[in-house]
């Protein structure tokens, strides 16, 4: 269906932000090259236009920023917490102020809609570094024991989705709790993560306390690896995480990982059918599905199938693509050429292992990567865009007769990240959650993030929670008086 | 046990004791091990108290199995309920009190004849009751102090509850027979998992008389599942087992924690390294029951911005 109104261009301008033409890793304060001189170019998804050329960090340069962030940790974990609470409000402010250019530049080298950096990304960055904060010093409240100790360098490694969201997850409690941080942005998105180094600059944040090194997984293997590292966490996919979880065994290193999801949402015959289609969409297609909790299986009772299909490929119809600097964008690029690939490769198996294909008519630009949002029918539980994670803008649709079968359904999968349940009914609600074997459960709605909320997974989609208060216990040694544990 | 008889010479004819067969329980019921094997349990004089099954991984697996099975049903119990059952556990124990001094003195290599030896075998089992009593305490608390209401800055109200992890393969410590393994079993269970566990490999034979407590105690059967034999072999296919969804490896030796260790990333299942305990006896943190429940956040609108601000 073509779009009824033809909608004027409306795009945020790049004036707002100044992308320099090389930057170097961040260790110890500074800006540096590489030991080895290497660089690579991060290009805009969109456009395939180089934004920059970033140092790469090798094995000297994560050695170099451990001790970096050794150095600095016997100063930073002394500090009294109301005083790195301070460190945290200024940083989070200076986000505040800052959000609009790093709206934009996000939304250039992510690829994403700039009204998701603007609405939904900064304000969650400010809000992490806010509420973190704020549990500086009140760390013996927190509930692991009276005298909460940090665990030293934490070494961190974070994926492209949401760089700086991302970002905010790990740093602000890994600071809060007295740790020093040395994180590895993801190759295809470093720019945020070096933009922060300069906020840490203007924050006045001790040297050492926060380093940045963009590479590729090498960097992040050496990191993980490197033997005065004490905590690791790591967002992305399963199969690395499981590949960290052998590296760090046998040592001391505390672990978390947040991985790989296939959220099931649910919609029973009683739910609000615009509400959920709404809530469909934005479980699947907020930031290209390129999301570990999306709600990639749309599991809908058999009895409103139809009508529920109707209402959401009309939706589906009205959606926007294209450049994610206008600001009537609804769905931007894929991330990177490579992502494509995998994400055309899956669909196209989803089609030949029988399932039914739709996308509406959609222009799709002569540059940069691209995948129209795209719905399969005819899905069963062996297809294999029903099992593994698309990470695009797919959405597999099954469908269920009693509450019982969904359930079973939901729970048919190694990951156990996110669900999703549409339904009137408040006792079928708590019901249904109670069964679902997944660490986020939206009811009603859907991809709502809060800093005060503890995300992660069941299973296979990884241990350890982020965000709220749960989300210090991975950056503590639990301690308490002498004695008494 | 066979040493207490020894003691008791008089003028009447000596009575020639009893022996028990030593069994696993798994699934509720007291079997061989299928391998038909059995190893030799000697005290710390090296004399012969019983032959112990030596499971093998047919019997770890029939183990997971039946954790699996009753995981549902104790998961699904009432926190209540389950607190009721731990308390029985240890007033079970306490009637029992006698044997379990007889068995962890033989196990640990303490004379029975000997006042202070008596009285330390003693204070561990009181120790292992008063355990299970104070884990009987937590099973309604833990979601409280650990789960809560969220203030998001939305119009949404969210809850965070504490969850069992599922099914548990326990590696009871090797050194302290009966208290260490009540301590590492007792907080799986509190919290609604199920579990596997390993009796220390050289002293089983306490560990082995505690499923004869547990069936009495109306704990279902599968909740707890009790295997003897070499630690490594029953652990690594434990470890590596798909269905499997957590492993405690309290009483593992370094090297082979790591083994079990990397066999656990295959499905990522949750790993409690070996932690250092000095005294057995001392009130634990709430770090073993957290180290195996998982948090789930439900997410609801309210149709409003606040408690009191509504926009109706």
């Amino acid at each position: 269906m073509a779009s009824v109104f033809a909608y004027a261009p409306a795009p945020e301008s790049r004036g707002v932000v100044d992308i320099a033409p090389s930057y170097g890793l961040f260790i110890d304060g500074e800006f540096v090259e590489a030991a080895d001189g290497k660089v690579f170019k991060t290009v805009s998804p969109s456009t395939e236009e180089v934004l920059s050329e970033v140092a790469q960090a090798g094995e000297a340069d994560v050695e170099r920023a451990v001790k970096a962030a050794r150095k600095a940790f016997e100063k930073w974990s002394a500090l009294p917490g109301s005083e790195r609470a301070k460190y945290l409000f200024r940083i989070a402010r200076i986000i505040q102020e800052r959000s609009r250019e790093l709206a934009v530049l996000e939304t250039l080298d992510n690829g994403k809609p700039i009204k998701e950096t603007r609405d939904a990304d900064l304000p969650l960055v400010a809000a992490h570094f806010f509420y973190y904060a704020g549990w500086a010093d009140k760390l013996e409240h927190a509930g692991f024991g009276s005298n909460p100790k940090p665990l030293g360098v934490a070494g961190q490694v974070i994926p492209w989705n949401f760089p700086l969201l991302m970002l905010a997850w790990k740093i602000a409690p890994a600071l809060a709790t007295g740790n020093t941080v040395v994180l590895k942005p993801a190759e295809t998105t470093p720019l945020s993560a070096l933009f922060f180094a300069d906020i840490c600059r203007q924050a006045g944040l001790p040297k050492g306390v926060v380093n940045i090194l963009p590479g590729y997984g090498d960097a992040g293997a050496a990191l993980v690896a490197h033997p005065d590292v004490n905590k690791v966490a790591f967002t992305g996919s399963t199969a690395v995480g499981k590949e960290i979880a052998r590296t760090v065994a046998g040592t001391r290193k505390k672990l978390t990982l947040e991985l790989g999801g296939k959220g099931a949402n649910i919609v029973f015959d009683d739910a609000p059918i615009d509400q959920a289609v709404e809530g469909i969409v934005n479980g699947i297609f907020f930031n290209q599905g390129q999301v570990c909790c999306a709600g990639s299986r749309l599991l809908v009772q058999e009895s409103i199938q139809d009508e529920l299909l109707d209402s959401l490929k009309r939706r589906l119809s009205t959606l926007r693509l294209g450049d994610p600097l206008d600001k009537n964008t609804d769905i931007g690029a894929i991330n990177s050429e490579e992502q494509l690939s995998r994400i055309t490769t899956l669909v196209e198996q989803g089609e030949a292992e029988g399932a039914e294909r739709w996308s509406p008519a959609c222009e799709i630009p002569t540059s940069g990567y691209w995948f129209a949002p795209t719905l399969f029918t005819n899905v069963t539980q062996a297809h294999r865009i029903a099992r593994d994670e698309v990470f695009g803008p797919v959405l597999s649709v099954l469908t269920f007769r009693t509450p019982d079968e969904a359930v079973a359904k939901a729970n048919n999968t190694p990951y156990g990240l996110s669900a999703g349940i549409w339904t009137e009914k408040g006792s079928r609600i708590l019901a249904v959650a109670g069964k679902l074997r997944a660490g986020v459960v939206w009811s009603n709605t859907f991809n709502k993030f809060d800093p005060t909320s503890p995300f992660g997974g069941y299973k296979e989609s990884g241990f350890g929670r982020e965000g709220a208060r749960h989300g210090l216990e991975a950056y503590l040694a639990p301690s308490s008086p002498e004695g008494e544990r | 046990m066979s040493t207490v008889d020894k003691n008791d010479k008089t003028e009447r004819a000596e009575r020639l004791s009893v022996f028990k067969t030593y069994k696993l329980y798994v699934g509720g019921k007291f079997p061989r091990s299928e391998s038909g094997r059995v190893y030799e349990v000697t005290d710390a004089k090296g004399n012969w108290l019983a032959n112990a099954p030596l499971s093998s991984r047919k019997d770890a697996r029939d183990a997971v199995v039946a954790a699996r099975k009753a995981f549902g049903a104790w998961s699904g119990a009432t926190a209540y309920n389950r607190g009721q059952i731990l308390y029985r556990v240890a007033e079970m124990l306490e009637g029992r009190r006698e044997q379990y001094v007889r068995e962890v003195a033989d196990a640990e290599g303490l004379s029975p004849s000997k006042k202070s030896d008596t009285a330390k075998a003693a204070a561990q089992v009181d120790a292992a009751i008063d355990r299970l009593v104070w884990y009987a305490g937590w099973t309604d608390k833990i979601a409280q102090v650990v789960g809560g209401g969220n203030p998001v800055a939305g119009p949404f109200f969210n809850l965070s509850s504490p969850e069992p992890t599922g099914v548990v393969a326990v590696l009871a410590p090797q050194e302290s027979s009966f208290l260490g393994l009540v301590s590492v079993v007792a907080p799986v269970i509190a919290t609604g998992n199920t579990a596997i566990v390993v009796a220390s490999e050289k002293s089983p034979l306490p560990a082995l008389s505690l499923g004869e407590v547990l069936a009495t105690s109306d704990l279902p059967g599968g909740v707890v599942n009790i295997l003897s034999g070499r630690t490594a072999e029953i652990a690594t296919p434990l470890a590596a087992h798909q269905d499997v969804n957590a492993i405690d490896l309290a009483g593992a030796d370094d090297v082979l924690a790591k083994e079990l260790e990397i066999a656990a990333a295959d499905n990522l299942k949750r790993v409690l390294r070996p932690q250092p305990v000095d005294d057995w006896a001392a009130t634990p943190g709430i770090d073993r029951m957290t180290a195996f429940l998982e948090t789930k956040t439900v997410w609801h609108p309210t149709g409003s911005l606040g408690a009191s601000g509504s926009s109706y």
